[in-house]
């Protein structure tokens, strides 16, 4: 009998051990040994050395603060108009879907089934100087005669804004799902107007998935730098493209490394500002 | 639900309120339908641009039709090696990764254990982390072991480690609701643990540990950065695809491109109709 449990408290941590210890192994400890790179001097035809150099960190602010701040602007650019694009269609699939759920789900999902690459080439065609795009917005001369929408800022945000559409709208649908009609009809009973109950109660219990997908699509796009390398110039250039090209073209690897902390440092304060704000959005949304 | 709400407001604000929701009911469906038609507009050029025969370089115009590109989808080199990587290792990834996820996700289900909380966490990390993170994070650690030569067994690995997290948060979303007085009712009549997990647990997570194959091939056919990493001078698809961007990609890439997309979507659309034939059956 003892023996029994003693083997039932085994299990749980023989089922973990084979996955946890390679996400250890090749998650966790190489992280480590990206800290460790962050802080060495040296280059590669003579070696690196660890000296505690904490100069990388600033001479990477320093030199490339226009990159880190384009990223978090470029992807909370991207992340606002993906939660707008696709919070009507959400809505439209879970309350009016009916039984073809599952099928309009599809379509959302259908572009992750073209490779990232392809689906941003396409968008490269799409936008190209002789596209119709072009041609329609020089026609309407909101775009100059010799405009163009490719190597600018409003190609790489709508790239980026196309690529993790998917990753907003699911969450969205999923938390709009869950929702009770009931609750909206009783608002509306007690005479609550249409625009009223949504924003009073669909909107406040849809804030789990705005959060998870504002998450969701913040974060990679942050670091995203095929976008901006395929649709964008240098002059859009993000810091995931500085990271790249540093990592493997120019081989300073201490300076790419903290770059990748810097990032993920980013990525975290504008993750916890937006939690703060959300959190003070929901009080006030009770409140009143 | 609606129907009962609709009559008792009509009564209230009278016909132009009714007009009102006719209009905006429809207003978001055509709104929807624009929408659909703006995700899958790329998704159309692909396809499209796959029976082009560009002028130039360049597949941007149309200039005029072929089967050519399809006919000679192997046509260009080294597309035919990227592809055969990629799938040799979407298919090793995915069934490695989907064994380790499974396990974890059993025993996080199963079990109250110490470090419970700590093991959810660390699952959750490679998910919210950006890409370029992991693949950086990675290659640091490839560059520290001076045995390791970057290659096949790199960009497997890579592929393993980020798809982990997700075998194990599919496989987790369909244990949850597991009814396990089904093995406990095993275990009275007399089997043991493992014939118990054998013969009615496997059976019973099937379907969320194909899905979980799947989405893990998926992903890891699709990934590029990571492997940009890792990959030494080993060229996936989306590498071939990066690679020959740059000097102009020719159609075959689009013709490749479509295949999958056809593929994904054939396997997604019969997973779907099957569904609502046996919701429909149901109701």
């Amino acid at each position: 009998m003892s023996l029994f449990h003693r083997h039932r408290g085994l299990t749980p941590y023989l089922l973990l051990l084979p996955g946890i210890a390679f996400l250890a192994v090749f998650f966790v400890v190489p992280l480590g040994f990206l800290g460790y790179q962050s802080l060495q001097s040296g280059n590669i035809d003579f070696g690196y050395a660890f000296t505690w150099e904490w100069s990388n960190y600033w001479h990477a602010i320093r030199d490339y603060r226009a990159q880190f701040i384009r990223s978090l602007e470029y992807a909370g650019i991207a992340t606002a108009l993906a939660l707008v694009l696709s919070y009507p269609v959400a809505y439209w699939i879970a309350f009016r879907g009916g039984r073809w759920k599952n099928l309009l789900l599809l379509f959302i999902v259908a572009p992750f089934f073209v490779t990232y690459l392809i689906r941003t080439l396409a968008w490269e065609t799409i936008l190209s100087d002789n596209g119709f795009v072009v041609n329609t917005l020089q026609s309407l001369h909101i775009l100059g005669p010799s405009g163009r929408l490719l190597a600018t800022s409003t190609a790489v945000v709508a790239g980026i804004t196309y690529n993790f559409l998917p990753f907003m709208a699911l969450p969205l649908y999923v938390s709009l799902e869950q929702i009770d009609g009931r609750l909206i009809e009783a608002a509306e009973d007690l005479y609550a107007s249409k625009l009223h109950a949504f924003l009073r109660v669909t909107l406040p219990l849809s804030l789990p998935g705005i959060v998870a997908g504002t998450l969701l699509t913040f974060i990679p796009a942050a670091g995203d730098f095929i976008n901006a390398q395929l649709l964008g110039s240098t002059n859009n250039h993000m810091i995931g493209n500085v990271i790249q090209s540093k990592f493997l073209e120019q081989t300073d690897y201490p300076a790419a490394a903290a770059m990748s902390f810097i990032l993920m440092a980013g990525i975290l304060v504008a993750v916890f500002l937006y939690a703060r704000l959300v959190g003070t959005e929901q009080l006030t949304g009770t409140a009143a | 639900m609606s129907t009962v709400a609709v009559p008792a407001r009509r009564e209230r604000r009278g016909f132009l309120s009714a007009v009102w929701a006719f209009v905006k009911r429809h207003v978001l469906t055509v709104y929807s339908i624009l929408f659909f038609a703006y995700l899958l507009l790329p998704i159309a050029v692909v396809v499209v641009f796959s029976f082009n025969n560009p002028p130039g370089k360049f597949n941007y115009t149309w200039n005029e039709f072929t089967w050519d590109n399809w006919r000679y989808w192997d046509g260009v080199p080294g597309i035919r090696s990227s592809i055969v990587l990629s799938l040799q290792i979407a298919l090793l990834a995915s069934v490695v990764a989907t064994a380790l996820g499974t396990a974890i996700a059993l025993a996080l289900v199963r079990y109250r254990f110490r470090g419970r909380a700590s093991t959810n966490i660390l699952i959750f990390l490679p998910l919210s982390a950006p890409e370029i993170v992991l693949g950086a994070s990675l290659l640091t650690l490839f560059l520290h072991l001076s045995f390791v030569t970057f290659g096949f067994t790199t960009i497997l690995i890579a592929h393993i480690m980020f798809c982990i997290s997700f075998a194990v948060v599919t496989v987790k979303a369909r244990l949850v609701g597991f009814d396990r007085h089904l093995e406990e009712a095993a275990m009275d009549l007399g089997a043991n643990e493992w014939t118990t997990f054998r013969k009615v647990t496997l059976p019973l997570i099937a379907p969320a540990i194909l899905a979980a194959l799947l989405l893990c091939f998926a992903i890891s056919i699709d990934d590029f950065v990571v492997t940009y990493f890792n990959s030494g001078n080993r060229i996936t698809f989306p590498l071939f695809v990066w690679g020959s961007a740059r000097i102009g990609a020719p159609p075959q890439v689009n013709v490749i491109g479509t295949a999958i997309f056809v593929i994904a979507l054939t396997a997604m659309l019969v997973n779907v109709l099957v569904q609502m034939r046996r919701s429909k059956g149901a109701t």
